[in-house]
C-alpha cells in the first residue's frame, strides 16, 4: 500500500475540494485523488462562473435546495476563504407573451424553492440596470452573482490542505476492491487503503460508481462552448443577461467576469467523449450571433479566447435529465458516498453538497471534531487591484511586488512566486495562470510566458523539459539549446 | 511631484532614437522607462541580420543595431530605468511607473509614447480546436530561443507569412527542428520578398498561399493541425482539409500597436493604424504627448522606426523649449487603395513626410495626394504591396486652404 486514509475523495473539482474541506473539520486522515495536475481542470473551471439564484430548478429537488443554500452563504464564504464574488444580480430578458408566461412560472417556482429578490421589471427599469440590453421586460434576480470558480476551488482545496487533507495529483483511479472494513483503491500510481470513499469524480462519476458496484446509472455529457471578450467590454455589462430559460437549459447568455471580461455562451450539445474540449468555428460564429440578440457589443475584434466545458448529467432511460444523486448504498457499497450527475448548479451548491455528504457519513459513524480546524484562508495579494498606498506597502515589504512579469494583467514576480509555492504543490503553467491571472490578458502570454517558465525552473528546481503547461505530458520545451555556464 | 522635461515610455528602437535626438536638440532632462531588464526592445531577440541598411548603410543584427543607440545613450549619460513598468498615464502627462524601488509619479512636460507592438494571438484569430501546449506566436518562440536558450519545438507548422514567422522557420530549421510548411490565408505573402527567398526557399520550406489552419488537435501537447484552402472571401473550402502531424504551431499572423497606456490617457485610436492620430509633428490629440514607431503604426523596417522617432524628437524638443507648433487643421484621408496614412493631419505650413500602406498588390501605379481634386503630390511606383510601407515627401507649397487631403492609388 502506498498510503492509508480514513476517507478518500475521488476528484478535486469544486465539489471534491469542498467535501475535503468540510471533512477536515473532523479528525480524519483525508486523501483527495485527482487524475489531473491541479484542481478545477474540468467542469468546475469550465462554466459561466455564475452564482445562481435557485429559481430555475424543479421544486423539491436537491438542485433547488443546494443552489438556494449555496447562494445564501456565498458572501460569507468569499470573505472567509478570500475569493472574488460579486452579488451583482442578473436579468432574464424576454420579448413575447410566451416569454412573460415562462418568466411568471419561473418566479413562482423560485418562490417555492426559497429564492428571494426576484422581481419582474419593465423595459425602462431593465435599461437602467443594463443600458444596451435588447429586450422588452425581464425577471431581475437581485441575489444572483458572479465569482471566480478557479479561485473558489483553490481556496477550498488550499484550506482543506492547511487543515490536513492531502491532495494526490496525477492519480487516476483504475479500480476499487472492497474488504470487510476497508477499500483498496487501485491507481496508476499504486494502491491505497481507505475506510470511506467519496465519489466526486464529476465527468467520471459513472465509472467510479460502477467500480463501487453501484451500477446502472446513465450519464451523458452536455458540452457548452464559450467565447471570451476583452476587458474593454466589462464596464458596459454590470450583470449577466440571460434569455428566458427552460428548467433544463439556461440558454446562451452574456456574462461579465469578476475580472472585467465578458463571456458569451454556452451552447449545448450532447457528447460521448468527455475529454474533447475543442471549440468548432461554427459554434464560435453562432455564439457571437446569439449573444448579439441580447447585447449589441459583441465584435470579432474583441474576442480574445474561446473555451468549452462539459456537464455530467444523469438521465433516465428516456434521456430526461434527473436531479443530483447523492447516496450511500449501505448494502452494496457501505462507507461510500456516491455523487452522480453533479452538474449546474454544482458550483453554487458545492459547500451545501459537501455539508450534506458529511451528514451522510455522520449518520453512520461518529466523527470527532478537529479542534485545530482554521476556516480562514488567504489568497495571494494582488497588485492589480491594490490601491496606490497598498502597492507601495507591498513593494516596501517585498521588492518583487515592484517587478512586473505580466504587464497586461499587472501581475508581479511576488505573486508568481507565491503561486509557485502554493499549498497544493501545483507546478503547471496554467496553475500559475489561474492563481494569478498572469498570461490571461490581451497579449495572451506573448511577453510573459518565458519569464514564468524560467521562474518555474528556478523556484522549483525543474529542468526545462519537465515544465508542463496543464495536463500530464503537456511539455512546453524540449530542453536547452546550448549548455549554459 | 517629481518633474521631467520629457518621459520616454519604452527603451526600444523608437525610444532610444527619440532620446538621442532630444538630447542633441538640447533637451537633457530626460528619462527613458523600460519594462525589460535591458534596453533595446524587441531588437534584442532579432539575432538575424538585415537591420540598418537604410539608417547606417550596412547590414547589422538586431542587437548590433540597438547597441549603436545604447552606447550613445550611455556615453551621453541619458538617464533610464530598467524593470520599470508604466501603469498609468494621465491626460495632463503624469506618469506612474512601478519599480522594485517603489512607485514613482512624475509630471512630464512632454511624453513620448514608444511602447512598440505586440503579436496577434490565437484567441484574437479565433482559431477553433483544442488548447494543447505547443501553440506559440513567432515572437514568443523567438524569445525562448534567442533570449532564454530554450528550444520549444520539434515538428513545426507555421501559420502566417509575416516576417517573424519566416525568420523563425529558418531559425528553427538551423536549430534542428523540422519545419513542414508555412501557410498563408491571403493570396499573397504578408512578409518581405527577401525573407521568402532567404528564409523559406533557401531551406526548401514550402509556402502555401490561400490556406489556413482550421482545427487544432491534442489535449496535452499539440499532435497536429488541420489545414484547409480558403476561397476568395477567405472562407475555408469544404473537402480541402488536410491533417499535418506536428507538435508545434507557430503563429505569425500580424502585429498590433500596444496602445493600452495611450487609451488610459484618453487618447483616441485610429481603427486603421490602431495607433494614435498624430499630426506632422507626431503629436497626438493631447499637446505634448507624441507617438512614433510601432506603437503608432507597424513598420516593416526598424530604420524607418528610428528616423520617425528622430523626427518626433525634433518636434518634441521645440514643444518643450516653448516654441509654438502650428495648428494642424488639414486632415489626411486614405482613399481608394490606401489602408492608412501617417500623419493624419498637417498644418499646411511645412513640407512633411507621408507614410502609408496600400491595401492590395499593384503593378505600375501612382500614389496620389489630392486636395479638392487637385494633385498636391505624386509618387510613381513600379510595384506597391501591403507588406512594404511607402514613404515620400509632400511639399507644402501646393496645399491651399484647410480642406482635407486625400491619398489614393491610381493605376
Amino acid at each position: 500500500m502506498k498510503g492509508e486514509y480514513d476517507v478518500v475523495v475521488i476528484g478535486a473539482g469544486v465539489v471534491g475540494s469542498a467535501i475535503a474541506r468540510e471533512l477536515s473539520r473532523y479528525q480524519l486522515h483525508i486523501g483527495v485523488m485527482e487524475k489531473n495536475l491541479d484542481v478545477c481542470n474540468e467542469t468546475s473551471g469550465r462554466n459561466s462562473a455564475v452564482v445562481h439564484g435557485g429559481f430555475a430548478y424543479d421544486a423539491n429537488t436537491l438542485k433547488a435546495k443546494f443552489c438556494v443554500a449555496g447562494n445564501r452563504m456565498m458572501g460569507d464564504l468569499s470573505e472567509e476563504l478570500d475569493f472574488p464574488f460579486q452579488r451583482c444580480g442578473k436579468v432574464l430578458v424576454g420579448n413575447t407573451d410566451e416569454d412573460m408566461e415562462q418568466l411568471k412560472r419561473t418566479m413562482k417556482q423560485g418562490g417555492i424553492n426559497g429564492a428571494t429578490g426576484l422581481e419582474l421589471i419593465d423595459e425602462k427599469k431593465l435599461h437602467e440596470l443594463v443600458p444596451a440590453v435588447i429586450g422588452k421586460f425581464a425577471m431581475w434576480s437581485k441575489n444572483s452573482g458572479i465569482m471566480d470558480p478557479f479561485l473558489f476551488t483553490v481556496s477550498l482545496a488550499e484550506n482543506a490542505a492547511q487543515n490536513g487533507a492531502e491532495f494526490l495529483f496525477r492519480h487516476e483511479v483504475t479500480g476499487i476492491d472492497r474488504a470487510d472494513d476497508s477499500y483498496c483503491i487501485h491507481t496508476n500510481q499504486g494502491d491505497y487503503k481507505t475506510r470511506w470513499i467519496v465519489n466526486a469524480a464529476g465527468l467520471g462519476c459513472k465509472q467510479i460508481s460502477d467500480m463501487l458496484g453501484i451500477t446502472g446509472y446513465r450519464v451523458i455529457g452536455s458540452k457548452g462552448n464559450y467565447i471570451i471578450l476583452d476587458k474593454r467590454l466589462g464596464p458596459l455589462l454590470p450583470m449577466p443577461v440571460y434569455p428566458v430559460p427552460s428548467n433544463t437549459y439556461m440558454g446562451i447568455h452574456v456574462t461579465p467576469t469578476v475580472d472585467g471580461n465578458v463571456t458569451v455562451g454556452p451552447d449545448a450539445e450532447n457528447v460521448t467523449d468527455f475529454s474533447y474540449y475543442g471549440v468548432p468555428q461554427k459554434n464560435i460564429d453562432a455564439l457571437a450571433r446569439s449573444g448579439s440578440d441580447l447585447w449589441p457589443h459583441i465584435n470579432k475584434a474583441d474576442q480574445i479566447r474561446n473555451f468549452s466545458g462539459i456537464l455530467p448529467k444523469w438521465v433516465d432511460e428516456n434521456g430526461v435529465i434527473q436531479d443530483f444523486k447523492i447516496e450511500v448504498k449501505d448494502d452494496i457499497a457501505p462507507r461510500a458516498v456516491n455523487l452522480v450527475g453533479i452538474e449546474s448548479p454544482g458550483l453554487t451548491g458545492a459547500v451545501p453538497i459537501a455539508q450534506y455528504v458529511v451528514e451522510l457519513i455522520k449518520d453512520r459513524e461518529p466523527l470527532a471534531k478537529n479542534d485545530r480546524f482554521v476556516p480562514e484562508h488567504k489568497s495571494i495579494q494582488r497588485f492589480a487591484t491594490a490601491s496606490l498606498e497598498e502597492r507601495n506597502a507591498l513593494i516596501a515589504k517585498d521588492p518583487a511586488y515592484g517587478e512586473m512579469i505580466c504587464s497586461c494583467e499587472q501581475v508581479t514576480k511576488a505573486e508568481i512566486r507565491a503561486a509557485l509555492h502554493n499549498p497544493l504543490g501545483v507546478s503547471t503553467m496554467t496553475g500559475i495562470k489561474y492563481r494569478t491571472r498572469a498570461m490571461m490578458g490581451t497579449c495572451q502570454s506573448g511577453f510573459c510566458q518565458m519569464k514564468i517558465e524560467r521562474l518555474i525552473e528556478e523556484e522549483l528546481g525543474l529542468a526545462p523539459n519537465e515544465v508542463v503547461y496543464s495536463r500530464p505530458d503537456s511539455w512546453v520545451l524540449t530542453g536547452k539549446m546550448r549548455e549554459e555556464d | 511631484m517629481e518633474q521631467k522635461d520629457v518621459i520616454i515610455i519604452g527603451g526600444g528602437p523608437a525610444g532610444l532614437a527619440a532620446a538621442l535626438e532630444l538630447h542633441k536638440a538640447g533637451v537633457t532632462d530626460l528619462l527613458i522607462l523600460e519594462r525589460e531588464d535591458k534596453l533595446g526592445g524587441i531588437l534584442r531577440q532579432c539575432i538575424h541580420d538585415g537591420f540598418g541598411l537604410g539608417r547606417f548603410g550596412e547590414s547589422l543584427s538586431g542587437p548590433e543595431y540597438a547597441q549603436r543607440f545604447i552606447e550613445s545613450v550611455e556615453t551621453l549619460h541619458i538617464p533610464y530605468l530598467l524593470n520599470a513598468t508604466v501603469t498609468d498615464l494621465t491626460n495632463d502627462k503624469v506618469v506612474t511607473v512601478v519599480t522594485a524601488d517603489g512607485i514613482r509619479t512624475i509630471q512630464a512636460k512632454a511624453v513620448v509614447l514608444a511602447m512598440g507592438c505586440r503579436e496577434r494571438s490565437r484567441g484574437a484569430l479565433g482559431i477553433p480546436g483544442e488548447r494543447p501546449a505547443g501553440v506559440f506566436t513567432a515572437g514568443t518562440a523567438q524569445a525562448y530561443m534567442n533570449l532564454y536558450n530554450r528550444m520549444p519545438a520539434k515538428e513545426v507548422v507555421i501559420l502566417g507569412s509575416g516576417d517573424i514567422g519566416m525568420i523563425m522557420a529558418r531559425r528553427l530549421t538551423l536549430e534542428g527542428a523540422h519545419v513542414q510548411a508555412v501557410f498563408e490565408i491571403m493570396s499573397h505573402p504578408s512578409g518581405l520578398p527577401r525573407n521568402i527567398i532567404q528564409c523559406l526557399e533557401d531551406y526548401d520550406i514550402p509556402l502555401y498561399l490561400s490556406h489556413t489552419v482550421t482545427d487544432i488537435h491534442g489535449d496535452t501537447r499539440l499532435t497536429g493541425v488541420t489545414v484547409s484552402q480558403v476561397d476568395e472571401h477567405l472562407q475555408p473550402i469544404a473537402g480541402t482539409e488536410k491533417k499535418y502531424d506536428c507538435d508545434t504551431l507557430i503563429l505569425s499572423v500580424g502585429l498590433l500597436p500596444d496602445n493600452k497606456l495611450t487609451r488610459t490617457a484618453g487618447i483616441e485610436i485610429d481603427p486603421h493604424t490602431r495607433g494614435a492620430y498624430v499630426d506632422e509633428f507626431m503629436q497626438t490629440e493631447i499637446p505634448g504627448v507624441f507617438s512614433a514607431g510601432n506603437v503608432l503604426h507597424v513598420h516593416d523596417l526598424v530604420d524607418f522606426v528610428s528616423m520617425e522617432a528622430e523626427h518626433l524628437a525634433r518636434c518634441a524638443a521645440k514643444y518643450v523649449q516653448g516654441e509654438e507648433l502650428p495648428a494642424c487643421e488639414i486632415g489626411i484621408q486614405p482613399a481608394a487603395g490606401v489602408g492608412h496614412t501617417i500623419p493624419q493631419a498637417v498644418s499646411g505650413e511645412n513640407d512633411f513626410q507621408l507614410s502609408l500602406r496600400v491595401r492590395d498588390h499593384y503593378g505600375d501605379c501612382r500614389i496620389v495626394v489630392k486636395q479638392d481634386g487637385r494633385e498636391v503630390a505624386v509618387k510613381r511606383m513600379k510595384k506597391a504591396i501591403p507588406a512594404e510601407m511607402i514613404q515620400f515627401q509632400v511639399k507644402a507649397d501646393k496645399i491651399i486652404g484647410k480642406n482635407a487631403l486625400e491619398v489614393s492609388v491610381e493605376c
